[in-house]
């Protein structure tokens, strides 16, 4: 029986966003929400994390830069994206140099509107993409026993 | 001491210590939580973790990493059957820094910025706790004259009467071994993000995981060595040894949470300070009353 | 016996002839070759016998003993010639005075004073044994090296300069000459003679490139061995008029028998003081820094198997004389400083051969620490790392230099991967440099046994400074090392290229690892019939200096660092994992060793060690370093020679 729903540490990516997220990601950490009573930590390491937490959209110079981390996260690995611009590239949009929201490169899992959106909904999210690890690990799983 | 009795210690050793050390891990969280006004993480969320991090995915920036981290960990476990089997306790200190060498060749085999930064840092760190951990040796040898762990743990005397200073000067390094704050400079036990985790930057998973467990079983040699100064042949100071441990226990936790990280100078010459004003002034008088 | 030793102290100087006419490089460098297995077997050969024939301490004289006096008489006014010549030629005339005055007031005992009664001049024991041994081999297999060397040195790197290659490989066998005089004799006129040849020949081998840094340095090394020389100078003043005997080992007799009466101390101080300036310990550390301008060949020489170890040598042979009195205590605090002040400063230099020359220093404070405090198992623990250093050291020297050969560099920074460039290179270096620090080999029995006798060392101040600088010095040596070794042991991006290091160059080598990997594995053996014996003929007591169950945890700890990696290699082998690229915030531009920079372009990312330079800088810690060590020696002998009159 696979723990990593007990256990999921998250890493938070910046993309092009206003901040505003930002805040509230870090809100959910705060004495008031204590995502780590879930087990939850926000470690700084893709090679450490099992949630990708993406807040803002993708841009044409941090395309490579999330793919890459994304890469260098170990399975089960499951993404949230985070407020509007993550989830399509909110007003931003338009912009020159947007390429839209975060699935534009990596697959993403669970999307959270909001502008900001609220740490009820970011932790809601997390909760939501926890139960994603369940069947994510036992795909793992059978996947190294049929290799 | 029999063969038989240094054998069942060895074996308690290797069983218990990793599931003592990550409850008091557990409770560490907890405490730690509840001194920050949040609830916290279930006392076994140490042990999720750990089980976790040998479930994920296995990636690889080095292929030479694991086996080294895994030689760490042997060095580790060999140390501490050292310890608790009643063998000579400078032998375990030099086999303790020996094994933390394969910890630093693990991290830096893999030319990656923080995991460099971070090692050359854990190095300031040995630098900095080495000295005390020898001290902590010759002051047993001073005051009981022996070397051994297992003669030292049935002396008469209690070690802290002699040994005051050296506690203090162990008490202090052992903040710095913990990784706890504001000492966590290469790598920090939990949460914190100084250097993305320093030392442990590329290890993944399994390896992860292997460095989590080595240190559990390095601090139940750290706690080992603070009963050391409360035990005696008396067999009710085993009372005053489990105190002693959980005061320290809590001391480091206080400290964790009430001080910010400082830089490497400024912890190497507060350590090597410490040691020489508290250990060796008590190595001083100890040599006086030696004659 | 006689002839053997006659063979050995003489043939090296008269072999010392041929490379020097020889001009043709094939057949000098046969003939040097001969020479050094010559020297080796001969070694050897008197060591077997000697065992064979019971390891009985010998005294005895060689054949023509008289004309021996002769040439060593006239000897020394040659050396004395020679030095003030070079001094006028190079405009140092000051540093002949001391020649000068301590050479004449030798020859003016010899020629004026009533001759004290004839001794006998050759002592063979086990230290004797045991250093003719690491001249012999250890010496030669430098001689091998250096041939190869110096082959390279003036053909592919240094083309400019004028080639004494006849010069240089003939000094080597000058050197060796003296060192086999130095060990065995027992008058301390004849050790006086031979102790300035080796100051001489070291002089010049320093000098050899004749460019500035060359010139001064080695002018540095002469004043500093001189100054050595009037120590020795003084205590055979000392043996003529008061003592009625210049014999070293009856010196040491008079020194324990009337061991309250200062006068008969005040030989001991002086020559524990010469040999102080030949174990370059601070404040005398200079010149070994400044051997490091001579070809390598010359600095493995002085730093491992002969110059330094003549000094170490001298402590060990007087450290019964000076158990627990003010010159044990002089040159324990000495060494003890030594020891910590070197391995800081040898944390702040990137130069590979710098950080090794610091070392050297930094070991030989222990060996002189271990020495000082005279006790069983100091000397024990002092024989056997002069044993093991001579060994490690002398194969680090030629892997640094072959390595700078061969890359260009001898920078620790430009040893980035060298285990996947030059694997043979990193693993001889990665050998010398686990031998020099890591847990279950030589240093650590040593440091046991070291720090166990510093505690039970009587005067209270001297056992407190030296536990602590016996802890710190541990824990600075550890730093040092281990992120040399990380270095070697990481990736690199540079493209692999040819290996020029000369097959003769892996030779030797490739046979001091193998004789550090019976060293440690041999290492019981060696302590009960070698080191015990040893220690039983100084202090006449047979104690067990490291209990068996210590041993059977090095030798469980020395097991675990060889096997515990392999099988856990082995484990690890076959372990399926996904290759990524290590994290740099994302901003790798494909692999480890470039990021994406600000303009988009890639940029090589350069990673770089620790180097403490505000802490441990050169400039910080050097000057103090040599203030402190010259108030410790000037207080002790100040005491010693007050306390005599």
């Amino acid at each position: 029986m696979s723990t990593i729903h007990k256990s999921p540490w998250l890493l938070h990516y910046d993309g092009s966003s206003c901040n505003g997220c930002d805040i509230e990601v870090l809100a959910c950490t705060t004495p008031v929400y204590d995502v780590e009573r879930f087990g939850v930590i926000n470690t700084g390491n893709p090679m450490h994390a099992d949630i990708f937490l993406i807040t803002g959209g993708i841009n044409s110079q941090n395309a490579s830069v999330v793919k890459q981390i994304y890469d260098q996260m170990p399975e089960p690995k499951v993404v949230i994206a985070v407020g509007t611009c993550a989830c399509t590239g909110g007003i931003f949009k338009e912009c020159y140099n947007i390429l839209g929201g975060a699935d534009t490169v990596i697959p993403v899992d669970i999307y959270v509107p909001g502008c900001a959106a609220r740490p009820e909904s970011i932790i809601d999210g997390v909760v939501k993409g926890i139960g994603l690890f369940k069947e994510k690990a036992a795909a793992l799983e059978a996947k190294q026993k049929a290799q | 001491m029999t063969v038989q009795t240094r054998i069942i210690f060895a074996i308690c050793y290797i069983i218990l210590a990793p599931f003592v050390i990550g409850l008091l891990d557990g409770f560490d969280r907890k405490v730690s939580a509840r001194m920050q006004g949040r609830k916290g993480p279930s006392v076994l969320q140490p042990f999720y973790d750990l089980k976790k991090l040998f479930e994920k995915e296995f990636l690889t920036a080095n292929k030479a990493q694991l086996f080294m981290v895994k030689s760490y960990l042997c060095f580790i476990l060999l140390s501490g059957v050292l310890f608790f089997a009643g063998f000579d306790l400078l032998m375990v200190v030099f086999s303790l820094s020996t094994a933390a060498m394969f910890l630093v060749l693990a991290s830096t085999s893999t030319h990656s910025p923080y995991s460099s930064q971070g090692t050359h840092r854990e190095l300031v760190q040995m630098m900095a706790c080495e000295p005390m951990e020898l001290l902590v040796a010759v002051g047993f040898y001073l005051a009981m004259g022996t070397f051994k762990v297992s003669e030292i743990a049935v002396n008469s005397k209690l070690g802290v009467m002699y040994l005051p200073g050296f506690l203090v000067g162990f008490i202090f390094i052992l903040t710095i071994k913990f990784r706890k704050s504001p000492f966590d400079i290469s790598t920090s036990h939990h949460a914190h993000q100084e250097v993305i985790k320093g030392v442990t930057a590329e290890m993944v998973g399994k390896e992860y995981a292997y460095v989590t467990l080595a240190e559990w079983y390095e601090n139940a040699i750290l706690y080992g060595i603070i009963g050391l100064f409360f035990i005696n042949s008396n067999p009710l100071s085993i009372i005053g040894v489990v105190v002693a441990i959980l005061c320290v226990w809590f001391l480091e936790i206080l400290i964790d949470n009430t001080s910010a990280r400082v830089k490497w100078q400024l912890m190497l010459k507060l350590a090597w300070g410490v040691t020489i004003v508290a250990a060796g002034m008590n190595l001083f008088l100890l040599e006086m009353i030696k004659g | 016996m006689e002839m053997l030793v006659t063979a050995l102290i003489c043939l090296p100087f008269l072999w010392a002839i041929l490379p020097a006419v020889l001009k043709v490089t094939k057949v000098r460098s046969f003939f040097v070759y001969l020479g050094c297995a010559i020297v080796m077997a001969l070694s050897v050969t008197t060591a077997v016998l000697w065992f064979a024939q019971g390891s009985q301490t010998l005294d005895f004289n060689l054949p023509f003993n008289g004309v021996f006096d002769e040439i060593v008489l006239f000897g020394d006014l040659f050396l004395m010639c020679l030095i003030t010549y070079l001094c006028f030629k190079w405009k140092k005339a000051i540093i002949s005075l001391l020649a000068i005055v301590q050479t004449l007031f030798v020859a003016g005992l010899e020629f004026f004073a009533t001759a004290p009664e004839e001794t006998l001049t050759i002592h063979i024991d086990y230290l004797t044994i045991i250093m003719i041994l690491i001249i012999g081999v250890v010496g030669s297999l430098i001689g091998i090296y250096a041939v190869g060397y110096m082959h390279g040195y003036h053909i592919h790197h240094h083309k400019e300069l004028p080639d004494h290659r006849s010069f240089f490989l003939a000094m080597i066998f000058v050197f060796f000459g003296a060192m086999f005089g130095l060990v065995t004799a027992q008058s301390l006129i004849w050790i006086y003679f031979f102790w300035e040849i080796t100051s001489v020949t070291s002089f010049l081998l320093i000098g050899y490139t004749h460019s500035q840094e060359a010139i001064d340095n080695s002018f540095k090394a002469l004043w500093m061995n001189l100054l050595g020389g009037c120590g020795i100078a003084v205590a055979i003043g000392i043996g003529y008029l008061s003592l009625n005997t210049v014999n070293l080992y009856k010196i040491i007799d008079l020194a324990i028998a009337h061991h309250t009466n200062m006068l008969y101390l005040i030989p001991i101080a002086f020559l524990a003081f010469a040999a102080l300036t030949k174990s370059a310990q601070f404040p005398f550390s200079g010149w070994l820094l400044g051997a490091m301008v001579a070809p390598t060949p010359s600095s493995a020489l002085l730093h491992s198997a002969t110059m330094v170890k003549a000094g170490v040598y001298m402590l060990i042979r007087i450290s019964t004389a000076m158990a627990d009195n003010y010159v044990g205590n002089m040159v324990a605090l000495v060494g003890g400083f030594t020891f910590l002040a070197a391995s800081c400063l040898a944390i702040s230099v990137s130069d590979g051969k710098k950080v090794l020359a610091y070392s050297t220093i930094s070991n030989l404070g222990l060996i002189v620490a271990c020495a000082g405090a005279g006790y069983e198992e100091t000397i024990w623990a002092a024989v056997f790392l002069v044993i093991f250093h001579a060994v490690t050291k002398s194969m680090l020297f030629q892997c640094v230099g072959a390595i700078e050969n061969t890359t260009g560099s001898r920078d620790v920074e430009d040893m980035q991967g060298l285990i996947s460039l030059f694997p043979k290179l990193a693993c001889v270096l990665m050998i010398g440099i686990a031998g020099m620090f890591l847990a279950p080999f030589g240093m650590l029995i040593s440091k046991w046994a070291a720090l166990k006798s510093f505690i039970d060392e009587k005067s209270v101040l001297v056992s407190t400074l030296m536990v602590l600088f016996v802890c710190f010095g541990s824990a600075t040596t550890m730093f040092y090392w281990t992120k040399w070794m990380s270095k070697i042991l990481g990736q690199s991006g540079k493209e692999k290229s040819r290996d020029l290091t000369k097959n003769n160059e892996y030779v030797s080598m490739f046979f001091h690892a193998a004789m550090m990997v019976l060293l440690i594995l041999g290492f019981p053996w060696l302590s009960n019939n070698v080191l015990k014996p040893l220690t039983y003929d100084m202090f006449s007591t047979v104690k067990q200096v490291i209990s068996y169950e210590n041993i059977t945890i090095m030798i469980v700890l020395l097991v675990g660092v060889f096997v515990i990696p392999f099988i856990n290699y082995l484990f690890s082998k076959n372990q399926k994992g996904k290759q990524v690229i290590t994290y740099m915030g994302g901003a790798n531009a494909g692999d480890n060793f470039n990021f994406v920079s600000a303009t988009g372009d890639p940029k090589q990312m350069h990673i770089s060690n620790f180097y403490m330079e505000d802490i441990m800088g050169e400039k910080k810690l050097f000057t103090p370093s040599l203030i402190i060590s010259t108030v410790i020696i000037v207080v002790y002998l100040i005491m010693v020679v007050g306390g005599a009159f």
